[in-house]
């Protein structure tokens, strides 16, 4: 063994410290293998990249056309024809955020310290269900059995609270609107918030629990003073990539809701303002040459967008890794 | 003041304290009272009596809880109870799809759904045939380019990675995971305008779509897993002189075999179901073909919503057409979710902890 390892020609020997390690053999594979995975690894870079500049070749031709041939040939002029759907994607993401919080928090303050122990795991599974439906039966659902369910609601709200503006203006006939919307994609970014609140809120340290039980908290009090002030960055990270989640969320929201380009704040109305996600969706397959174009554009805004909240998020984990005991 | 002393002399254990049994009481009261109520005035539903009746039930028990036990556990109950509400607020949409999708798919979840095309059918009869078919290619294709990518860079993060490459593919593996599906398909699209020439769709450009959204997923599984390997094993290959590769190939990755197929399995049921992406890239077409290289591909979810979104003069064969997509399309992912979690719990390794 050790002759394999000897020095060839005492050249070799001269700038070797003089140390007890002996420098391993080189071998073919491990530096063909090393090649491979690191290959793999920079591919998920360069891939990335590629979805940034593919996206953005195909979008120029909607940033530099010249404001009068956009308005003859695309769907008007792009700067100002995107903006009323980027206010919609942002508005229904975050009433979806708005109804999803509370909810999801209540799930995962259930599993992990309301439930019986013995059923945490399997009803964390009942919720992690949900995320396993398909977007498509959930827009299906949305629209034939959701948005007829609501109607009585939406009657009510305007009819007592339509003196705010949120609720006022003529009550949709279909159950069509952005609140329809809106429940749907809560439903769809719960499992994700409950799923990750659920690990920080497991995460935290039993010694802080204990002796706020010990000092004679309620059970309530406990999770006030230990368990949510330990996981509030992680709250406030599940919450943004929910946040994501829900403003790229396509298909539910071209299904539900009948959108229109006119920008709008009243939720329970038949006129909506649709999102990026759903008017790329619902125009795509007809769309040719310019308004392609405007729409692959519109999909480029709508990246940035997510790009940016998915970034916010993980800088606030990342941020709590390096103070948390925890990790 | 006679009484309170009367009370302080006999000593009780449940002194101060609501008896077992008030709160399933007060909630059965609260509703029934909600619902006798709104009939009295003529407004009876049953939706709103339960929502009215627990809203009824959480102010009576914490008036109740406050005037017996004081305010600190007033808030302690109304807290326990709007955390089990919470809970049971998120089952009703899940019971609710699964029984919509049950009940109304299952009138046309029968042989022929599974065995015809859409091809010259208008109105009643057809089936899903091709998007079956093109949902097995997209799916499998997509599979085949992730998984290799997915797996190797899960090696080099786990393994060998060190560093500021490290970390930024750490990074943009997260960032990835966030992608929209349906830039996702514009990006498929994109590269297909670019490539082959404008407005190409084909299975293999779905295939495309669906590997950028399943990558990370399968990164960020396989990686979990090769790090809980223990070092020891690790360590014990080496002494014996054998190379790193091998090390990774023929001890970590056996190890590690059984999450990381769950993982790949877990990754499929998520991008099984995506629509907008499989819409743009790989089009919509009513006939089969087994050709991914070419031409338009049908994929289930994209049956599911074109059935619904694109009906015929008479709507009712075309809605149940979808219906019955959206039932199969449920029992593809719970299978496989199911299996995925099976395997992943059945072999898992022992990791000596």
């Amino acid at each position: 063994m050790s002759t394999d390892t000897l020095p060839e020609s005492p050249a070799d020997v001269a700038p070797q410290p003089p140390s007890s390690l002996i420098p391993a053999k080189k071998r073919i594979g491990d530096s063909v293998f090393k090649t491979l995975s690191t290959g793999a690894g920079t591919t998920i870079l360069v891939i990335l990249a590629l979805v940034a500049a593919f996206l953005l070749v195909q979008a120029i031709p909607a940033l530099t056309t010249p404001q009068d041939q956009q308005l003859a040939n695309g769907y008007g002029y792009f700067p100002t024809w995107i903006v009323p759907f980027a206010f919609g994607t942002v508005w229904a993401a975050a009433w979806a955020l708005l109804l999803a919080v509370p909810v999801a928090l209540g799930i995962a303050l259930f599993i992990s310290h309301y439930a019986p122990r013995r059923l945490a795991q399997g009803l964390g599974y009942l919720i992690d269900l949900l995320a396993a439906v398909p977007s498509v039966v959930f827009g299906l659902w949305g629209i034939i059995v959701l948005a007829p369910a609501m109607m009585p609601v939406y009657t009510w709200l305007n009819a007592y609270l339509g003196w705010i503006p949120l609720f006022g203006g003529q009550v949709s006939g279909t159950g069509r609107t952005l609140l329809t919307a809106a429940v749907v994609l809560a439903v769809m970014i719960l499992p994700i918030i409950t799923s990750l609140t659920r690990e920080v809120f497991l995460q935290t340290p039993k010694l802080h629990e204990e002796a706020a039980l010990a000092l004679g908290a309620t059970r309530w009090e406990m999770v006030k003073m230990s368990v949510l002030p330990f996981g509030r960055a992680g709250i406030v990270s599940a919450c943004m990539l929910g946040l994501g989640r829900a403003l790229g969320e396509t298909m539910a929201v071209a299904m539900v809701l009948s959108g229109s380009d006119v920008i709008t704040i009243e939720i329970l109305t038949s006129t909506n303002t649709n999102t990026i996600a759903a008017t790329i969706a619902q125009n795509f397959p007809e769309a040719f040459a310019l308004k392609q174009n405007q729409l692959i554009a519109g999909g480029l805004v709508l990246f940035v967008i997510t790009l940016a909240v998915n970034m916010i998020a993980r800088w606030i984990v990342a941020r709590r890794a390096q103070y948390s005991g925890a990790n | 003041m006679s009484t309170t002393v009367a009370q302080k002399s006999i000593p009780s254990l449940t002194a101060g304290k609501l008896p077992r049994g008030t709160t399933p009481g007060v909630l059965v009261a609260s509703v029934v009272v909600t619902g006798a109520v709104t009939a009295l005035f003529g407004g009876f539903n049953l939706a709103g009596t339960v929502v009215g009746g627990i809203v009824v039930f959480l102010v009576a028990m914490y008036a109740a809880s406050w005037a017996v036990e004081g305010r600190r556990k007033a808030s302690d109950r109304l807290a326990t109870h709007l955390v089990f509400g919470a809970f049971a607020l998120a089952l009703i949409p899940l019971a609710s799809v699964t029984w919509e999708a049950v009940s109304n798919g299952v009138a046309r979840f029968d042989v022929q759904f599974f065995t015809y095309s859409m091809r010259n059918v208008v109105g009643a009869g057809g089936g899903a045939a091709h998007a079956l078919v093109g949902t097995l290619w997209v799916t499998g294709l997509a599979t085949l380019i992730s998984v290799p990518i997915g797996l190797m860079t899960a090696v080099y993060l786990s393994e060998y990675g060190r560093g500021t490459l490290a970390r930024s593919i750490t990074f943009f593996v997260d960032v990835m995971t966030g992608i929209p599906s349906i830039v996702a398909g514009l990006f498929a699209f994109a590269v297909m305008s670019i490539l082959v020439g404008p407005g190409t769709v084909s299975g293999l450009s779905g295939a495309i779509a669906l590997s950028v959204l399943m990558i990370p997923v399968v990164v960020r599984s396989t990686e979990e897993l090769l790090r809980i390997v223990p070092n020891e094993l690790r360590e014990a290959s080496y002494a014996l002189g054998v190379p790193k590769w091998r090390t990774i190939l023929r001890v970590v990755m056996p190890t590690a075999l059984s999450g990381i197929v769950a993982g790949v399995i877990l990754a499929i049921a998520r991008v099984i179901g995506e629509t907008a992406p499989l819409m743009i890239a790989a089009g919509f077409t009513q006939s089969m073909n087994a050709n991914p290289l070419s031409n338009a591909m049908m994929t289930m979810p994209v049956f599911v919503y074109d059935s619904y979104a694109h009906p015929g003069v008479d709507v009712l064969p075309y809605t149940e057409r979808s219906w019955a997509g959206a039932l199969a399309l449920i029992a593809i992912v719970m299978i496989l979710n199911l299996v995925g979690r099976f395997i992943a719990a059945r072999f898992a390794p022992r990791t000596g902890r």
